[in-house]
């Protein structure tokens, strides 16, 4: 049983990964803020395989709990930062258009 | 018996993750995927949860079941919290003028 | 009363949360529920009319089960949808308003959440009583609010405003 849990993880990783893709190209902020939310979902579901597979899931499920409701307080905050941000239309704001940064 | 409901229940809830990512991948406008990644996050993160909470209750031991009832209550906070993100970024997104995409079946809204 | 029922649910939460019951912990528990419960004891009953908020609570626990089975049923068409070869012509997006006949507040948030929840809809705002909707076909937007909304109202008693 404890070698299907690592796999668990090891497959919820790799779709972590895909989803950062998502939160690496964009192409609006936006995107960016659901691609980290939906990693965060993921992370929480993943801190409870992880204390299965050590035997400390008491330990664990408090972290997972703290970590759903920060994830839950930075999409919040987030979003609300950018609401209305006009300039989240461009393409790779926050990259490109950062201060100091190269202009185009 | 307890075992296999775990498995079943994981399995479909990384089935619905992998969904969930493939459409935040593959849908063409910010709108969209915001319908993958709310929806799809919910249902897959409960039946996840659920199954790890089921193979917990397997014990009958105090802490064990300490733990699985603390697993129950972030399953209720994700069902909370999970569509108030959506609306959030979601407006986010409509206050800051994204336009939606649409598709040549929608004639009067081409230019 | 109602500070009394804050610091019963404030306590049962620390026993669950903390999970030591030695008599240093739950004393403990004893203070900060009692902290908690002093400072917030207001603010978690706001319905102080007796009469409906049982029957409110009762209808709502009844109306989980088919929110639950609308959920099921939204995954399994967004993960169709997304793992559709296909996908591109499947769907024509779209942005739709609607009025509204619920007045309470909670009503509202009520059905915000329940079009979230149900297929090819997502709610994107509530200004007053107009809902903007994005909905992911044609049909799905013309079907709005639909039969929910009636649900809604039979639960928080405004059947007859």
């Amino acid at each position: 049983m404890s070698d299907y849990f690592t796999w668990l993880g090891v497959v919820l990783c790799l779709l972590m990964l895909m989803a950062l893709y998502r939160t690496v190209i964009g192409p609006t902020i936006i995107d960016r803020i659901m691609g980290a939310n939906v990693i965060g979902t993921k992370t929480v579901v993943l801190l409870i395989i992880i204390g299965t597979i050590f035997g400390r899931v008491e330990m664990f499920v408090d972290i997972a709990l703290a970590y759903a409701m920060l994830n839950f307080i930075v999409t919040i905050a987030a979003s609300r930062y950018f609401t209305h941000h006009k300039n989240i239309l461009q393409e790779g704001y926050g990259l490109r258009h950062r201060p100091g940064g190269p202009k185009d | 018996m307890l075992n296999s409901l775990t498995i079943v229940l994981t399995i479909s809830g990384l089935f619905f993750f992998f969904a969930t990512t493939m459409g935040i991948l593959r849908f063409p406008d910010f709108y969209t995927r915001m319908h993958a990644a709310g929806k799809g996050d919910t249902l897959s993160s409960t039946l996840m949860l659920l199954g790890l909470a089921i193979y917990h209750l397997n014990h009958f031991s105090m802490g064990d079941f300490l733990a699985s009832v603390k697993i129950m209550l972030i399953l209720v906070f994700i069902f909370l919290a999970s569509p108030t993100a959506t609306h959030a970024i979601i407006d986010a997104g409509y206050e800051s003028g994204v336009a939606p995409w649409t598709n040549d079946s929608s004639p009067e809204e081409q230019e | 009363m109602y500070f009394l029922a804050t610091f019963l649910i404030m306590f049962g939460f620390w026993i669950l949360l903390s999970g030591i019951f030695d008599f240093f912990h739950l004393s403990l528990g004893v203070l900060a529920s009692l902290l908690v419960a002093g400072l917030s004891s207001e603010h978690l009953f706001r319905n102080r009319d007796h009469s409906t908020r049982l029957v409110e609570a009762w209808r709502f626990l009844l109306y989980i089960p088919w929110v639950i089975k609308e959920i099921i049923l939204s995954t399994l068409h967004v993960a169709f949808l997304a793992l559709h070869p296909d996908m591109m012509k499947k769907i024509a997006p779209r942005v739709v308003t609607f009025k509204t006949k619920l007045h309470g507040t909670a009503a509202r948030v009520t059905l915000a959440n329940s079009i979230t929840l149900t297929p090819g809809t997502i709610t994107i705002r509530i200004t007053d009583d107009v809902y903007a909707v994005h909905a992911l076909s044609d049909k799905v937007a013309r079907a709005l609010p639909g039969e929910m909304e009636d649900r809604i109202a039979t639960i928080f008693g405004e059947t007859r405003k």
